[in-house]
C-alpha cells in the first residue's frame, strides 16, 4: 500500500504530460476510432448529396485522400469514418467545439476565419459573382443598383456586397436565402433578379436547374477567394498531416483527373439517373495553387 | 467573454453591432405584436366555434387547428414565403412589387399568426368546456340567444381562467419570430446569428441576444400576471391565488 500512492501520482503525472503532448485531432482519432468529416448538403460539386443521400463531391474525394493518409500514420485501416452534414452558419461552431474534426466543403479560406480556425492546401479558386437571367439583359454588377438580389446569410459574399455597396454607391436590397438552394429559387422564382455567390456554385445551382440555359453569370467579380479542407486551429500535427497528403496528391497526376472527373464530365444528382456537366475548365490561377500548394488566406 | 465587441462598428455597416442587434429585436416586437392580435382575434373566433352547436363550424374549427399545429412551423414559414406567391401570377405581381423587408415581415405576422391562432382556439375551446354544461343550459332557461349565452355568460368566465395558459402561448409567439430568420426577416435571432458569422463572437453575440429574450417574455409575463390580477373575479380559480382575503 505505501507503494502505492507515489506510483499512482507518477502515473498521472505521465499521464498528464502524455496528453499536453498528444492532444489534438490525431489523438482523438486514435481514442475513439473514428473521423468526422463536415460535408455540405448542396455544394455542387465539392461537397453535396447524391440521389442515395450520400454526402459526394470534389472536396469530400479529397478528403478521403486524407482519411487514407490518417488510416496509415496511426495504423489503423478500419478507421470508421462518419460524414455530418454542415451549412454555412454552423460550420465553424462545428468544428471547433469537435462535432466535426475537418470539413470538406466550399469554405473560403479568409484571414478573418485563420483566427478561429486553420486550412489544409487550398484545392479551389473561385470568384465571388452574380447569376441573373438572360432576359434581364443585365451584364455589370452596377446595373443592380436598386433592384433586388438574394444571396446566402453567412457567406463571404454578404460583407463583400455591402462592402462594394458602399464604394461603388450601389443600393441593392438584399433577400437571404438559408442555404444555395433557396436562393436560387428566389431567382428562378423572378423574386430577385440576380443571386450573388461564389460563380463555381452558381454554376452548380444552373446545371441544377429545371431550364440552365435560362441563366448567365456575369463576368465581373467581387473578389477572388481560395477554398480549402477547414482544420481545427493550433494543431500543428493533424495540420502537418493534412498538409503532407494533399501536397502530394495536387502534384500527382491523379489531380487532373480528380478534376475533370468533377467540373468537365456528367457527375450524378439528387435526382434519380440525372446528371449535369459544369463545364467548368481549370482556370490558370487554380493551375498555380495545385503546382505550390499553399494555404493564404484572403 | 467579451461585451466590448457590442460596441464595435459593424464591418461595411451602419452602427455598432449593439445597435444591429437592437434593430433586430425592434422586428421581432414587430412580428410578435402584430401576431398576437390575429392570433387572438382568430384563435377566439376559430375556440368558439368549435364549441358551437353547428356541426359544420365544429368541423371547420377542429380542421384548421389540425392542420396549422401538425404542420412544423419551420415548413409554415417556407409555404408563406416561397410557395403562396407563386400559387397565381397576380400574387406573384403583388409580392415583386413589395419591397423585400415588407413581404418578409407580413409573412411572418401571417405565419405566426395563424399557427399560434390555432394554438389560442384549442385553449378558448378548453376555457369554455371547463364550464358546467349548466351555465349554457341557465342562459337559454332565461331566453337569451346562443349569441348573447356567450357573451354575456360563457366568455367573460373562460377568458379569465385561460390567461395562464395564454401567457405561455404570448411568450411561445415571441420566441417562435426567431424562426423568421429562415425567410431572411432580419430579426433577433438572424442579426444574432449575423454577428456571429461576421465577427466569430458567437458567445457574446447569443449572450446579448438571451438576454434579450428573457427580458421581453418577462415583461410579457408580468403584463399577463396584472391582466390576470385586475380582471379576477374573487372566487373563481384564477382569482383564488391572486386576490386573497381583500
Amino acid at each position: 500500500m505505501k507503494k502505492l500512492l507515489p506510483t499512482l501520482l507518477a502515473a498521472l503525472c505521465i499521464a498528464g504530460t502524455a496528453q499536453a503532448q498528444d492532444a489534438g485531432t490525431l489523438k482523438k482519432i486514435k481514442e475513439t476510432g473514428q473521423i468526422t468529416l463536415g460535408y455540405r448538403e448542396t455544394s455542387i460539386p465539392f461537397s453535396y448529396l447524391n440521389d442515395k443521400q450520400q454526402p459526394i463531391g470534389y472536396a469530400v474525394e479529397i478528403c478521403s485522400h486524407v482519411v487514407d493518409a490518417v488510416k496509415a500514420e496511426l495504423k489503423m485501416p478500419a478507421l470508421k469514418v462518419n460524414m455530418q452534414p454542415v451549412t454555412s452558419s454552423n460550420r465553424i461552431p462545428l468544428l471547433q467545439n469537435g462535432t466535426i474534426d475537418m470539413e470538406c466543403g466550399s469554405t473560403t479560406n479568409s484571414v478573418e476565419r485563420q483566427k478561429q480556425v486553420s486550412f489544409g492546401p487550398t484545392y479551389f479558386r473561385i470568384q465571388v459573382s452574380a447569376a441573373v437571367k438572360k432576359t434581364s439583359g443585365i451584364s455589370t454588377l452596377a446595373e443592380l443598383n436598386g433592384k433586388n438580389i438574394s444571396t446566402t446569410s453567412g457567406t463571404t459574399a454578404v460583407p463583400l456586397l455591402k462592402g462594394y455597396e458602399k464604394t461603388k454607391n450601389v443600393d441593392v436590397k438584399e433577400i437571404y436565402g438559408k442555404d444555395h438552394g433557396e436562393s436560387f429559387l428566389l431567382l428562378q422564382d423572378d423574386r430577385v433578379v440576380a443571386f450573388v455567390m461564389d460563380d463555381i456554385l452558381l454554376a452548380g445551382q444552373i446545371a441544377n436547374a429545371r431550364d440552365p440555359s435560362l441563366y448567365k453569370i456575369i463576368p465581373e467579380s467581387l473578389r477572388a477567394e481560395p477554398y480549402g479542407p477547414m482544420i481545427r486551429k493550433d494543431d500543428p500535427s493533424f495540420k502537418a498531416l493534412v498538409d503532407k497528403a494533399l501536397t502530394a496528391l495536387y502534384k500527382s497526376p491523379e489531380m487532373e483527373k480528380i478534376y475533370a472527373k468533377w467540373y468537365t464530365s456528367p457527375i450524378p444528382t439528387a435526382t434519380p439517373g440525372k446528371t449535369i456537366n459544369l463545364n467548368f475548365p481549370m482556370t490558370p490561377a487554380l493551375k498555380a495553387d495545385l503546382a505550390a500548394p499553399n494555404d493564404k488566406g484572403v | 467573454m467579451d461585451l466590448k465587441i457590442l460596441l464595435e462598428q459593424v464591418p461595411d455597416g451602419d452602427g455598432t453591432w449593439l445597435m444591429s442587434l437592437a434593430s433586430g429585436l425592434k422586428y421581432t416586437m414587430i412580428v410578435a405584436a402584430l401576431a398576437w392580435i390575429i392570433a387572438f382575434v382568430l384563435g377566439s373566433i376559430l375556440g368558439v366555434m368549435r364549441t358551437t352547436e353547428n356541426k359544420w363550424a365544429v368541423r371547420l374549427g377542429n380542421a384548421y387547428v389540425e392542420i396549422f399545429r401538425n404542420v412544423p412551423l419551420l415548413v409554415q414559414f417556407f409555404v408563406w414565403f416561397f410557395v403562396l406567391p407563386n400559387l397565381f401570377v397576380s400574387t406573384k405581381h403583388l409580392v415583386n412589387s413589395l419591397d423585400p423587408l415588407t413581404y418578409q415581415l407580413g409573412a411572418s405576422v401571417l405565419c405566426l399568426g395563424t399557427f399560434t391562432a390555432a394554438r389560442i382556439a384549442e385553449q378558448v375551446r378548453a376555457g369554455i368546456q371547463s364550464l358546467p354544461r349548466g351555465q349554457r343550459d341557465a342562459g337559454y332557461a332565461m331566453g337569451l340567444s346562443q349569441a348573447q349565452t356567450y357573451r354575456y355568460i360563457l366568455l367573460p368566465v373562460a377568458y379569465r381562467i385561460i390567461i395562464p395558459p395564454m401567457t405561455s402561448e404570448l411568450m411561445n409567439l415571441i420566441k417562435n419570430t426567431a424562426l423568421g430568420y429562415s425567410i431572411g426577416l432580419v430579426e433577433l435571432f438572424f442579426r444574432t446569428r449575423e454577428m456571429g458569422e461576421m465577427t466569430f463572437r458567437y458567445y457574446e453575440a447569443f449572450t446579448a441576444a438571451t438576454v434579450a429574450y428573457v427580458v421581453i417574455a418577462m415583461i410579457a409575463n408580468r403584463a399577463m400576471a396584472v391582466i390576470e390580477k385586475r380582471t379576477a373575479i374573487p372566487g373563481f380559480i384564477s382569482g383564488a391565488s391572486a386576490g386573497g382575503g381583500h
